[in-house]
C-alpha cells in the first residue's frame, strides 16, 4: 500500500479560503480502495504535487478519524502552492505520503499540554490541536499560546474563540501590531508563557512557527525548568522525496521528512538555532 | 594491508582475461571497464583488453588529475578516474514518473529504466565500499528505490587489488582498502606477468570455472600481498579516527569555514565525484503540448544554490555553510546515519576539485588547530 515512489491521484471536494493567502482543501483519493486504507497522524505530512509544476510538503490537518477525506490548508510561499490556489473542486492533484513521524501523542495522554505557535497559520499544530480537543477527556489543562505579527493575520479566529468557550482550553493570543478589535494582549507570543500557571512536571510542550521564535520560546521554557525532553518541535525543510533519500531536509545527522518533521528538543539541541543548519 | 577477505587465488595469465571477457560477452552482458578517454580513466563498452589502458599510471594531487604511460604490460596501475559505480545505480538523470491528462481526467505511471546484465571490471576496494554504503541508503528497507534497485541487481562486480595508490589516495586509514575485502563477485589481483583470480560470490564462480587456471604459487601469493601493502604504505594523507571525526559537530564556529569559504567555488565537484554523495532533486519539465509531464530525478548537491532553499530564503546562503555542511555531514553525521563515516578515502574529491581543496588537510586544521572559534 505505501508506495513512496510515485504519487497517487486525489480529486479536490472541497476548497475554502481561509484568508487572502491561505486556502483549504478536503481531498479524497481517485482510488477509494486507497482512500479507505489512508493513515496518518497528526503532524505527519503528504507531498502534493501539481501537474507539470512541482510538489510541496504539506501537513495533514484532519482527524485521523476521518477516513473518507484528508485535509490540507495551504499558504501561498512560492510557485507551486500559487497553482494550487487555483485548482477548484473536481481538479487533481498527486500525492505521495503520509511521511514522518507525528506528534508525541502517546506521552501527551494524562498530561497539560501547552501549545505555542507564532506566525501565520501553523497547520502542523493546528492538526494537533483538533487531535486534542476531539479527545478532550485524556488531557490535563491545555493552553495554546499563539503570536501573530498582525492582529489581521490571525485566522481561524471565530476557532480560537470557540476552542476556549467550548473546551476548557485556555487560549492566549499576542499580536505585535494590535487593533481596536484586538481584545488580546499585544506583544510577543513569548510574553504570553509567562500568564500561564504551567505545572511543570505534568505539562507537555508543542511548538511550530518561526525558528526565532521557537527558539525564545524554548530559551524561556528551560529557565522556568521545563525538561528538554519534555519540549516538542515541528521543523520546516526544503524537501524533494518526504522519505530520508534526497538530502535536503537534513539537520545536522537528522532528516526533517523521516525522523521528524516533529523533533524533541532534545534530539535536535545541537543544531536548532546554530544558523546553516 | 594483507587481504582480508577469504580469498583462495589461482593464477591466470593475462590473456586469459580475454576469455572471461568473452564469454561475459556471449551470455548477453554489457561489460563496462577502463579506458584512457579524454585524458582520465572513463568506463565504457568493452569487449577486448586492447582497450584496457594498458600501462597508464595516474598522477594525482590536490587539483590535478594525469594519465602517464609507463613501460609495462600492467592493465590496472592506475587508481581511478571521476566515475565508476555511482552513475551504475543512481544514475545522474532520469524519468522517475510521467504525468498525462486525459479526457476523464489524469493518470501518473512509474517509469523504470531499462537494464541490462551489465560487468564492471576493474572495481576498487573503496568503489566497493561506497557501494555498500549506497545500497544501505537506496535500499533502505522501508524505501527501496526501484530504480536503483533495478540497476543494482544487475551488476557483476569484478574488483581488482590497488598495487599502488594515487598520492590523493587516504583508504588505509579509512579502513577500505587497498585490498579487496567484500562486495564484489570476483576478484583479482594484478600480478607482473598475469592474475590471480578469486571467486567471491556465487554469482562469480560460475564465469572463472572453465578458465584455465593454474594453482596459485607461493611467490604469487607473497606478490600479491606485497602489492596491496606497498599501495598502503605508499598513502601520505589520513584521515583521523571516526570517533574524533565525530567532533567536527563541536568545532561548527572554527574560522576555517570562513577561510574555506573565499578558496571553494561552491561548484560541487567534490560532490559529483564522490562515490557515497547521495542528494537528488525533482524536477518537473512539461511537454510543449501542455498535456503531459515527466518528473526528472537528478543528481544534487549540498554546495547549489537551491539545496536549502525555503521559499524566501536559503538555510545555508554561505560557501562556509556549504562546505561546512558536506564535510560535518560526510564525516560525522553520516556515522548517525549508516554506522560508518560517509568517506571511502578515494581521494576523488581532493584531485578533482578545481581549486585543489584538500578535505584532509582542512579536517586535521579544523579538529587539531585550537578552537579560533568566530
Ligand atoms: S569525501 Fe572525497 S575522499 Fe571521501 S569518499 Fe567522497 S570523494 Fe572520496
Ligand atoms: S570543495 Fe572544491 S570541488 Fe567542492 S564545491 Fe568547493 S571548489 Fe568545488
Ligand atoms: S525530503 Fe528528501 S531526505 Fe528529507
Amino acid at each position: 500500500m505505501f508506495d513512496p515512489h510515485v504519487p497517487h491521484l486525489a480529486i479536490i471536494d472541497k476548497r475554502v479560503q481561509e484568508s487572502p493567502t491561505i486556502f483549504s482543501l478536503r481531498l479524497q483519493y481517485e482510488d477509494t480502495d486507497r482512500q479507505e486504507a489512508f493513515e496518518f497522524a497528526p503532524g505527519q505530512f503528504n507531498m502534493v504535487s501539481l501537474f507539470g509544476v512541482g510538489e510541496v510538503a504539506i501537513s495533514i490537518v484532519n482527524d485521523p478519524e476521518d477516513s473518507h477525506f484528508f485535509d490540507h490548508t495551504i499558504r501561498v510561499v512560492g510557485r507551486v502552492t500559487k497553482g494550487l490556489e487555483k485548482l477548484q473542486p473536481g481538479d487533481r492533484v498527486g500525492i505521495r505520503g503520509p511521511f514522518g513521524r507525528g506528534w508525541p501523542i502517546d506521552e501527551a495522554m494524562g498530561q497539560d499540554v501547552l501549545l505555542v505557535t507564532g506566525g501565520l497559520g501553523c497547520a502542523p499544530l493546528v492538526s494537533v490541536i483538533r487531535y486534542l480537543l476531539r479527545r478532550r477527556d485524556h488531557f490535563g489543562h491545555i493552553h495554546i499560546l499563539q503570536g501573530v505579527k498582525h492582529a489581521d493575520d490571525l485566522i481561524w479566529r471565530e476557532q480560537y474563540e470557540a476552542w476556549s468557550k467550548d473546551h476548557g482550553v485556555n487560549v492566549l493570543l499576542a499580536a505585535d501590531v494590535a487593533s481596536r478589535d484586538w481584545p488580546w494582549q499585544q506583544g510577543l507570543v513569548t510574553e504570553l508563557i509567562n500568564q500561564v500557571n504551567l505545572r511543570l512536571e505534568r505539562t507537555i510542550t508543542m511548538l511550530c512557527g518561526p525558528e526565532m521564535m521557537m527558539l525564545a520560546a524554548i530559551a524561556q521554557l528551560r529557565e522556568l525548568g521545563l525538561a528538554d525532553h519534555k519540549i516538542w518541535l515541528s521543523m520546516e525543510r526544503n524537501m524533494h522525496c518526504g522519505y530520508g533519500q534526497c538530502g535536503h531536509c537534513q539537520v545536522g545527522p537528522h532528516f526533517v521528512c523521516k525522523d521528524g518533521p516533529v523533533f524533541c528538543y532534545s534530539e535536535l539541541a545541537d543544531f536548532f538555532g546554530a544558523k546553516g543548519f | 594491508m594483507p587481504a582480508r577477505d577469504n580469498r583462495r587465488p589461482a593464477y591466470i595469465s593475462r590473456s586469459s582475461l580475454q576469455t572471461l571477457l568473452d564469454r561475459l560477452v556471449s551470455a548477453g552482458y554489457a561489460c563496462l571497464g577502463p579506458t584512457a578517454k579524454d585524458g582520465a580513466i572513463q568506463y565504457q563498452p568493452i569487449n577486448n583488453l586492447n582497450q584496457l589502458p594498458r600501462g597508464l599510471r595516474n598522477d594525482q594531487e590536490p587539483g590535478h588529475y594525469r594519465l602517464r604511460q609507463a613501460d609495462d604490460e600492467r592493465l590496472f596501475a592506475w587508481n581511478h578516474g571521476p566515475q565508476v559505480l555511482k552513475p551504475l545505480c543512481f544514475a545522474p538523470q532520469e524519468v522517475v514518473w510521467q504525468e498525462r491528462q486525459t479526457e476523464s481526467g489524469m493518470s501518473v505511471k512509474q517509469s523504470m529504466p531499462a537494464t541490462k546484465p551489465t560487468a564492471v571490471i576493474g572495481v576498487r576496494a573503496c568503489d566497493l565500499a561506497a557501494l555498500k554504503i549506497q545500497d544501505q541508503h537506496f535500499m533502505r528497507k522501508d524505501s527501496t528505490d526501484p530504480h536503483y534497485q533495478a540497476r543494482r541487481d544487475q551488476l557483476l562486480l569484478i574488483g581488482v587489488d590497488c598495487a599502488e595508490s594515487a598520492q590523493t589516495c587516504f583508504c588505509a586509514s579509512t579502513g577500505d582498502g587497498p585490498a579487496l575485502d567484500g562486495g564484489f563477485d570476483i576478484g583479482l589481483a594484478e600480478l607482473a606477468d598475469g592474475f590471480l583470480i578469486w571467486t567471491a560470490s556465487a554469482r562469480g564462480t560460475p564465469w572463472i570455472e572453465e578458465l584455465d587456471q593454474q594453482p596459485a604459487t607461493d611467490d604469487q601469493l607473497a606478490e600479491m600481498l606485497q602489492a596491496t601493502e606497498n599501495a598502503a604504505a605508499g598513502q601520505s594523507r589520513h584521515l583521523p579516527n571516526e570517533k574524533k571525526l565525530t567532533q567536527l559537530y563541536q568545532r561548527l564556529g572554527h574560522s576555517r569555514w570562513l577561510d574555506l569559504s573565499k578558496r571553494c567555488l561552491s561548484c560541487g565537484n567534490c560532490t559529483s565525484v564522490c562515490p557515497t554523495c547521495f542528494c537528488y532533486s525533482y524536477e518537473h519539465h512539461t511537454a510543449i503540448t501542455g498535456d503531459s509531464a515527466e518528473v526528472v530525478r537528478s543528481w544534487d548537491s549540498c554546495f547549489s544554490a537551491t539545496h536549502s532553499e525555503m521559499g524566501s530564503f536559503q538555510v545555508r546562503s554561505g560557501i562556509d555553510q556549504r562546505y561546512r555542511q558536506w564535510a560535518t555531514h560526510k564525516l560525522a553525521g553520516w556515522q548517525e546515519q549508516f554506522g560508518r563515516s560517509g568517506c571511502v578515502g578515494c581521494g576523488r574529491c581532493i584531485s578533482w576539485c578545481p581549486v585543489g581543496i584538500d578535505l584532509t588537510e582542512e579536517v586535521q586544521v579544523i579538529l587539531n588547530e585550537g578552537s579560533r572559534d568566530v
